[in-house]
C-alpha cells in the first residue's frame, strides 16, 4: 500500500453501495419495469458492498500500517460568499475504522437477507434500500466538512424511515416510521442549529478549519448571553446525536422502529447509523473538550439512557424488543464515554457493540424465522436443540454483551467503567453509579431473553396467538414445508447461519485484538483530541493497562463482573429454577411494573402533552389567528366595512326630487353664510 | 310712508322663501314644484327691479327680460317634461318618482 490513499480508490467506497442500490432500486423494482431479478439484484448489491468493504479493509491497513491520512475535497458544491459548500473525503484512524464496520457489517446483512427474506415481494426495494443505506453511512464517517456529514445523517435518517415502513400495509409500521422521523427533526433541528452557529463564528464547514480556529472560538460568548458559545455549539450538537443515537428523551423511537425487517434492525438501528451520533461527538471532540458543561450534559444523559432504557429490557416480551432497548442502554454507556472524555473509548465500544448487537438482532431474526414468526419469548424454549447454530453465536453474543472477561464486549465495557470513575465532571458520580448498576441490569435482562429463548421447557406449540399472525409479512409464508403445520423450529439456512458465525467471531476476539492499539496506541492520533490536563481518564487508563491479558484476569476480581454474574445468575434463578417467581414480583411491585410497561409513560407524554399541546396550539393559531384575524376582520372585515358605510350613505340617496333641492340649498346658505360673514 | 329698498328686498326674500317652502313641503303635485321654481325667479326679478330703481341703472331691469324669457323657456320644458312623465307613470305625484335612488 501507498503512503497516500487513492481518491480513486476512496470514491469507489461510498459509489460502489449507490451503483448497487440504483441497479436494483430503479430495474430491479416496478419503478424501471423489473428488469432484473432476485438474483441479480442481490448479486449486484452484494458485490457493491464487497468492493465497498474490500477497499475499507485496504484502507484500514494503509492507515495502520503507513499512518496515510488523507484530507481533500473533491467537488465544491456552491459557493456563497466566502462559505463554501463542498463534497471531500477526510480519512485517518476514526473513519478508517468507522469504514469497515460499516461495510463489514452491510456485507453480513445482505448476505443473511437472501435468506431472511426470501418469499417477500418486496426482495429488490429492500436490498436497494439497504445498499443505498451504505452508500449514505459512508458519505457520513468518510466526510470532510459538516455539511457533507449532515446530507449523510439525513440520508440515513430517511433510509431508516423507508426501511422501518417497508411493510408498508402495515399500521404500527406507518406509525413507527412517522414516529421515528418526527422524533428525528426535533434532534436534527438542534444539529443544523449547531452547525449553523459554527458556521456563523468560524465561517467554514471544513472540520479541519473548524478546529484550526477553536482558540478563538473558546473565548467567544453567545451573543445577548454570558454563555459560552461553546458549550451552546456543543449542546446544539448532541441534540442531534440525541435523536440519531436514541438518547433519552429522545429514544423513544428506536423501540418501535423493530416493527421493520429483522436485518435493518441489525445493520441500522443497532451496528450503524444509530451509532452515527456517537462519530458525530467524536469527531467534534476539539470542541467537546472546551466545555466542561456539554460534556456533564452528555453525560448525564448517557448515563440516563444507560440504567432506564435496561430496566425497560427486563419487561420486555417481544424478542426484537429486549434487543432494542440493550441497544438503547449500550448507546448510553457510549455517551458516558464521550461525557468522561474518552472518546476513543466510546468509538471501541461503538465497534465492538456493532458486531455483537448486529449479531444479537440477526440471532433473533433466525430464532423468529425458525419459530415461524412468533416474536414473543414467552413462546418459545428450548429451542437450543433445534437451531444449534444460532444458539452457540447467540449465546456468544449475550456473553459478549454482557462483558464477559475476554469476550469484545468486556474491553469496551469496562474501559468506559473505568473512564467514568476517574473523571472529575459534576456528573461523574452519578453516571458512575448508572453504568455498574447497568451492568447488573444488562446481564440479567440478556440472560433472561437467553434462557426464556433456548431453555427450558418448550413452549412453541402452545402460542394462543399462533395462527393469528399479527407480526406477519406482506407476503408471509416463511416455510411452506410440513414443518409449519407441526410448529416445529428448524435451523435457518446457511445464507442466515454464516453471517451469525462470520459475526460471532469479531464478537469473540476482536476486544482482545484492538484494544491496546486503539485506546493506547496512536491509532486516533489527529481524528480525536483531548485536553489531557482537564481530563486525565484516558491518561490514568494506559498507566493501568498491562496488556489485554493482564486486564480480563483483573476483571475476576473487580466489582463488574460480578454484577455480571450475580445478573446472570438473578435470571436463571428466577426463570429457570423457579419460574413463578417474575409473576409474584410482577404482582408485589405493581406500581413499578406499571410504570416500566408504560415506559415511564414517555410516549403519554409525548403523545398528550407534546402532540395534543401543539395540536392545540395549531388548533388556536388556526381558529383565532387565521379563521378571525385574516379571514375574519382583515379580508372579510374590509368589505363588511365598505358594506356598512355605504348602507348608510345610500339612505341619503332618497331619489326625491325635493330632498335633492333641500340640500342644494342649504348648501348655498352654507357658502354664503361662509362667504359672507366668515371669510 | 315711503318704500324703501329694504321693503322691496324684504318682498323678495318672502316670497324666495315661500318658494324654497314650496319646493319641499310639496309632496303630491310637481306642477305646484314648476310653480315654486317660477316664483323664486321672480322673488330674484323683484330684487333685480329694486335695485335698478333705487341705484338708477337700468341694466337690473333688461336682465328681468332675460330671466323671464329664460323663465318662460324653462316652463316649457318643464311642463313637457311634466307631461312625458304623466304618460309613463299615469302620475305627477312628486312621492313615486324617486328612480333617483341609487
Amino acid at each position: 500500500m501507498s503512503q497516500t490513499l487513492s481518491v480513486y480508490n476512496l470514491m469507489a467506497v461510498p459509489l460502489a453501495p449507490l451503483a448497487g442500490a440504483l441497479l436494483a432500486g430503479v430495474l430491479g423494482t416496478h419503478f424501471g419495469g423489473n428488469w432484473i431479478g432476485r438474483k441479480a439484484s442481490h448479486t449486484l448489491t452484494i458485490l457493491g458492498v464487497l468492493v465497498a468493504f474490500g477497499i475499507s479493509v485496504g484502507t484500514l491497513m494503509s492507515v495502520v500500517n503507513d499512518g496515510a491520512h488523507f484530507n481533500e475535497t473533491l467537488y465544491t458544491w456552491l459557493s456563497v460568499g466566502g462559505l463554501k459548500m463542498e463534497v471531500g473525503f477526510l480519512v485517518d484512524g476514526l473513519t478508517a475504522m468507522m469504514m469497515c464496520v460499516v461495510t463489514f457489517v452491510s456485507l453480513m446483512v445482505h448476505l443473511y437477507t437472501i435468506g431472511y427474506m426470501e418469499e417477500d415481494a418486496g426482495y429488490n426495494r429492500f436490498f436497494a434500500y439497504i445498499s443505498l443505506f451504505t452508500f449514505a453511512m459512508l458519505m457520513l464517517v468518510m466526510s470532510n466538512n459538516l455539511l457533507q456529514l449532515f446530507f449523510g445523517w439525513e440520508a440515513v435518517g430517511l433510509v431508516s424511515y423507508l426501511l422501518i415502513g417497508f411493510w408498508f400495509n402495515k399500521p404500527t409500521a406507518i406509525f413507527a416510521n412517522m414516529k421515528a422521523f418526527l422524533v428525528n427533526r426535533v434532534g436534527d433541528f438542534g444539529f443544523i442549529l449547531g452547525i449553523g452557529l459554527i458556521v456563523a463564528f468560524a465561517g467554514t464547514l471544513n472540520y479541519a478549519e473548524v478546529f484550526a480556529k477553536t482558540q478563538e472560538l473558546r473565548s467567544l460568548v453567545f451573543p445577548g448571553t454570558d454563555w459560552m458559545l461553546v458549550t451552546v455549539i456543543c449542546i446544539c450538537l448532541f441534540i442531534g446525536a440525541m435523536g440519531k443515537s436514541a438518547q433519552f428523551p429522545l429514544h423513544v423511537w428506536l423501540p418501535d422502529s423493530m416493527e421493520g425487517p429483522t436485518p435493518i434492525s441489525a445493520l441500522i438501528h443497532a451496528a450503524t447509523m444509530v451509532t452515527a451520533g456517537i462519530f458525530m461527538v467524536a469527531r467534534m471532540s476539539p470542541l467537546f473538550e472546551l466545555s466542561d458543561t456539554a460534556l456533564n450534559f452528555v453525560m448525564v444523559i448517557g448515563s440516563i439512557t444507560a440504567l432506564f432504557m435496561g430496566f425497560l429490557g427486563i419487561i420486555q416480551n417481544d424478542i426484537k424488543r429486549v434487543v432494542a432497548y440493550s441497544t438503547l442502554s449500550q448507546l448510553g454507556y457510549m455517551t458516558v464515554a464521550l461525557g468522561a472524555s474518552a472518546y476513543s473509548v466510546a468509538v471501541f465500544h461503538l465497534m465492538t457493540h456493532a458486531f455483537f448487537k448486529a449479531l444479537l438482532f440477526l440471532a433473533a431474526g433466525s430464532v423468529i424465522m425458525g419459530v415461524h414468526h412468533n416474536q414473543d419469548i414467552r413462546w418459545m424454549g428450548g429451542l437450543r436443540k433445534y437451531m444449534p447454530i444460532t444458539w452457540i453465536t447467540s449465546l456468544i453474543g449475550s456473553l459478549a454483551l454482557i462483558g464477559t472477561p475476554f469476550f469484545a464486549g468486556f474491553y469496551s465495557k469496562d474501559s468506559i467503567i473505568e473512564a467514568v470513575s476517574q473523571s472529575r465532571l459534576a456528573g461523574a458520580g452519578f453516571a458512575h453509579f448508572a453504568v455498574l448498576a447497568g451492568v447488573f441490569v444488562t446481564a440479567f435482562y440478556s440472560f433472561r431473553m437467553y434462557f426464556l429463548v433456548f431453555h427450558g421447557k418448550e413452549r412453541f406449540d402452545q402460542n394462543p396467538d399462533a395462527h393469528h399472525d399479527d407480526h406477519g409479512h406482506a407476503v408471509d409464508a416463511h416455510g411452506h414445508d410440513d414443518h409449519h403445520h407441526t410448529h416445529v423450529p428448524h435451523e435457518s439456512p446457511w445464507v442466515v447461519w454464516v453471517p451469525l458465525v462470520l459475526l460471532a467471531i469479531p464478537s469473540v476476539v476482536v476486544g482482545f485484538l484492538t484494544i491496546e492499539p486503539m485506546l493506547f496506541g496512536g491509532f486516533f492520533k489527529g481524528a480525536i483530541f483531548i485536553d489531557a490536563e482537564k481530563h486525565a481518564a484516558m491518561q490514568v487508563l494506559a498507566e493501568d493497562f498491562h496488556g489485554p491479558i493482564e486486564m480480563a484476569l483483573h476483571a475476576f476480581s473487580s466489582l463488574p463482573f460480578w454484577l455480571a454474574v450475580a445478573g446472570v445468575a438473578t435470571a436463571y434463578y428466577m426463570y429457570m429454577v423457579n419460574p413463578a417467581l417474575p409473576a409474584a414480583i410482577q404482582r408485589v411491585a405493581a406500581p413499578v411494573n406499571t410504570l416500566l410497561e408504560n415506559k415511564y409513560y414517555l410516549d403519554w407524554i409525548n403523545e398528550n402533552i407534546l402532540a395534543r399541546g401543539a395540536r392545540m396550539m395549531g388548533t388556536l393559531l388556526w381558529r383565532v389567528g387565521d379563521e378571525t384575524i385574516i379571514d375574519g376582520a382583515i379580508v372579510n372585515g374590509a368589505w363588511k366595512l365598505v358594506a356598512w358605510v355605504s348602507g348608510g350613505v345610500r339612505r341619503v340617496q332618497t331619489g326625491y326630487l325635493y330632498h335633492y333641492a333641500l340640500v342644494m340649498i342649504l348648501g348655498i346658505f352654507v357658502l354664503m353664510t361662509y362667504f359672507v360673514w366668515l371669510k | 310712508m315711503t318704500l324703501t329698498l329694504g321693503h322691496f328686498l324684504s318682498l323678495g326674500a318672502m316670497l324666495f322663501a315661500l318658494s324654497v317652502i314650496g319646493i319641499f313641503l310639496n309632496r303630491r303635485n310637481l306642477i305646484v314644484l314648476l310653480m315654486a321654481i317660477e316664483l323664486m325667479l321672480l322673488a330674484v326679478n323683484t330684487n333685480f327691479i329694486a335695485f335698478s330703481y333705487f341705484l338708477n341703472d337700468l341694466q337690473g331691469q333688461v336682465f328681468v327680460f332675460f330671466i323671464l324669457t329664460v323663465a318662460a323657456a324653462e316652463s316649457a320644458i318643464g311642463l313637457a317634461i311634466l307631461v312625458l312623465i304623466f304618460r309613463n307613470k299615469s302620475s305627477i305625484s312628486v312621492d313615486e318618482l324617486n328612480t333617483l335612488q341609487g
